[in-house]
């Protein structure tokens, strides 16, 4: 090799970093983490299996005489609930056991662009989404040929790869708190309940006064309220849910990443 | 400006506390542009708590550390050097093609894929799986993810745990090739031999200070024992009262003696006993040095 930069000598004269290799580093790094998960069963057979069994049950099956209505409506909760785990399990998971096992640290040891972890961990669980959203709404229209206008399918896509993100908030906050092993039992201790009390399993109706009452409280029932309204089944405005669960993403992330800083 | 050059990486006077233990007790390291500095230590001497000073993974409580003259933390710093950890449990479903582009992608000029590769031995791995490797086979793809960037300086935590002898000796000629291209190495190592074979200079820690700092010469002359062992009759409580003899004792049959002046030691023995046999005299390695180094503050402190 000729002209190495390791013959100059003072401060500050390294060569410095061309904008198109820092965007190249941020690629990178998004592809690495797609590929690595897309690539590992154990992550993507659990958050495809799930709601596409729970859709082919409840939302298909079992919902055949309540007509066309019913496979729609379960259809946006049934997205909702498996947009959920990659947001969840693929952003709090991967964070726990990476701080745990050296990774985290050596990619704080090296160059890496800030903020090129957390962004390729994002994009890759709005990935694993669409490819939820994708499977659910293939069933639903292969299937059970659910009346769907092709708006209303892009809509459902376009609210699970954004409605990601919020979980991927909480799932990153999980991670932060618990180390290691201990955070997928955790996250399943969040994850399950907070579905079946926000109507995600059975509609809302069914379910008792107080639960009725308190699910506003949790992200997934806004979510599932936006998801229903690009199904063409929601009574009133979406964007109040999306202006929360924008709120509820931006104060999970100030605060994971104030705990990130601190403890690393 | 002074004479001597900037220091690639300098630790000033660095205390680290965790709660009511102190990790790091004022230490002060320089290392300079092209030299390969091992950083030898028993476990809790501060050697990690000392590198993840100088990488900016943590801050130290009183003191500076300075990559290249500026805060560690800077990625414009930490963008000149190359790291490889005791343990970095690497993406086990990435090819270990995939992990040298991605980490060749955060440095400005980066050396190309195949040169990486051939540097650190791992031309043939670069299509299989990072999680499929055998134990040596990911120290060296990991030794390839520190160089693949050129740094100008690279740090190296137990590089060749886990390697056979011919892995390790490759690894060997491989930082001394980066040594020669100008490239600054911070080594840390279980194996004195290691050091003793590649390091330009040692720095000992013991319980959060600086030991002892020099070359590897001067490390060995500090403890200026020669160890004198055969097979004799003579009784060793008598022989450890001899002049200039430091300790003498029975071991495994063997008499042993430590001395400063191995010659005279070993005129009187042959003269005192006639039969003595199978007589070997060994100066003291970086092993014995290191082992007096770092066993003198533990026994003040037990006085």
């Amino acid at each position: 090799m000729n002209a190495s930069p390791l013959s100059v000598p003072t401060p500050g004269a390294a060569p410095a970093m061309p904008a198109r290799r820092v965007l190249g580093a941020y690629l990178a790094e998004a592809r690495s983490e797609c590929l690595r998960y897309l690539r590992n069963p154990s992550f993507m057979l659990p958050i495809m299996l799930f709601p596409g069994m729970f859709y082919l049950l409840f939302g298909i099956l079992m919902a055949k005489s309540e007509g066309a209505g019913a496979a729609r409506y379960l259809l946006a909760s049934y997205s909702v609930f498996g947009v959920m785990s990659p947001g969840l399990f693929g952003f709090g998971v991967s964070l726990a056991l990476e701080r745990d096992n050296g990774l985290l640290t050596l990619k704080r040891a090296l160059p890496m662009p800030p903020g090129a972890y957390l962004l390729g961990k994002m994009l890759m669980a709005m990935a694993a989404a669409a490819v939820v959203v994708l499977l659910l709404l293939a069933m639903a229209l292969g299937v059970a040929h659910a009346p769907l206008a092709r708006a209303q399918a892009g809509g459902l896509l376009l609210t699970g790869v954004l409605g990601v993100l919020p979980f991927c908030a909480l799932g990153m906050f999980v991670g932060t708190l618990v180390k290691g092993q201990g955070a997928p039992g955790v996250l399943q201790l969040v994850y399950l309940p907070m579905s079946f009390v926000s109507g995600l399993w059975f509609p809302l109706p069914m379910l008792p006064k107080l639960l009725q009452r308190i699910a506003p409280v949790w992200p997934s029932y806004h979510l599932d309220r936006i998801a229903l309204a690009a199904v063409g089944l929601a009574h009133g405005a979406w964007w109040p849910h999306a202006l929360v669960l924008a709120g509820f993403a931006a104060a999970f992330l100030l605060l994971a990443a104030r705990r990130l800083r601190r403890r690393g | 400006m002074t004479d001597t050059p900037e220091p690639v990486a300098r630790l000033a006077d660095a205390v680290k506390r965790y709660g009511p233990f102190t990790a790091l007790d004022g230490v002060d390291l320089v290392l300079r542009r092209g030299e390969l500095l091992a950083l030898l230590g028993p476990n809790g001497a501060g050697k990690s708590t000392s590198i993840g000073l100088l990488l900016g993974l943590i801050r130290p409580d009183a003191g500076r550390a300075e990559l290249f003259g500026l805060d560690p933390q800077r990625i414009e710093a930490r963008r000149r050097i190359g790291v490889m950890l005791q343990s970095a449990a690497l993406p086990p479903t990435l090819r270990v093609g995939e992990l040298l582009r991605l980490t060749a992608s955060y440095y400005p000029d980066p050396r190309p894929l195949a040169e990486s590769a051939d540097l650190a031995g791992i031309g043939d791995l670069l299509r299989r799986s990072y999680g499929k490797l055998s134990g040596g086979q990911m120290r060296r793809v990991q030794f390839a993810l520190a160089l693949c960037g050129r740094p100008e300086l690279l740090f190296l935590d137990e590089p060749t745990v886990g390697m056979d002898i011919e892995a390790r000796q490759k690894l060997w000629a491989a930082m001394r090739a980066l040594v020669a291209e100008g490239c600054s190495v911070v080594l840390t190592t279980h194996y004195l031999e290691e050091a003793e074979a590649l390091a330009q200079r040692v720095v000992v820690l013991g319980q959060g200070r600086v030991l002892s700092a020099g070359s590897v010469d001067e490390l060995r002359a500090r403890v200026a024992l020669a160890r004198i062992r055969c097979l004799s009759d003579l009784d060793a409580a008598a022989v450890a009262g001899w002049p200039q003899v430091t300790a003498a004792a029975t071991v495994d049959g063997r008499l042993q003696i430590s001395t400063a002046a191995a010659e005279a030691v070993v005129r009187r023995l042959l003269d005192a006993d006639p039969a003595l046999r199978e007589l070997e005299v060994q100066r003291a390695g970086l092993a014995e040095a290191f082992a007096e180094l770092t066993r003198e503050p533990s026994l003040q402190e037990a006085a």
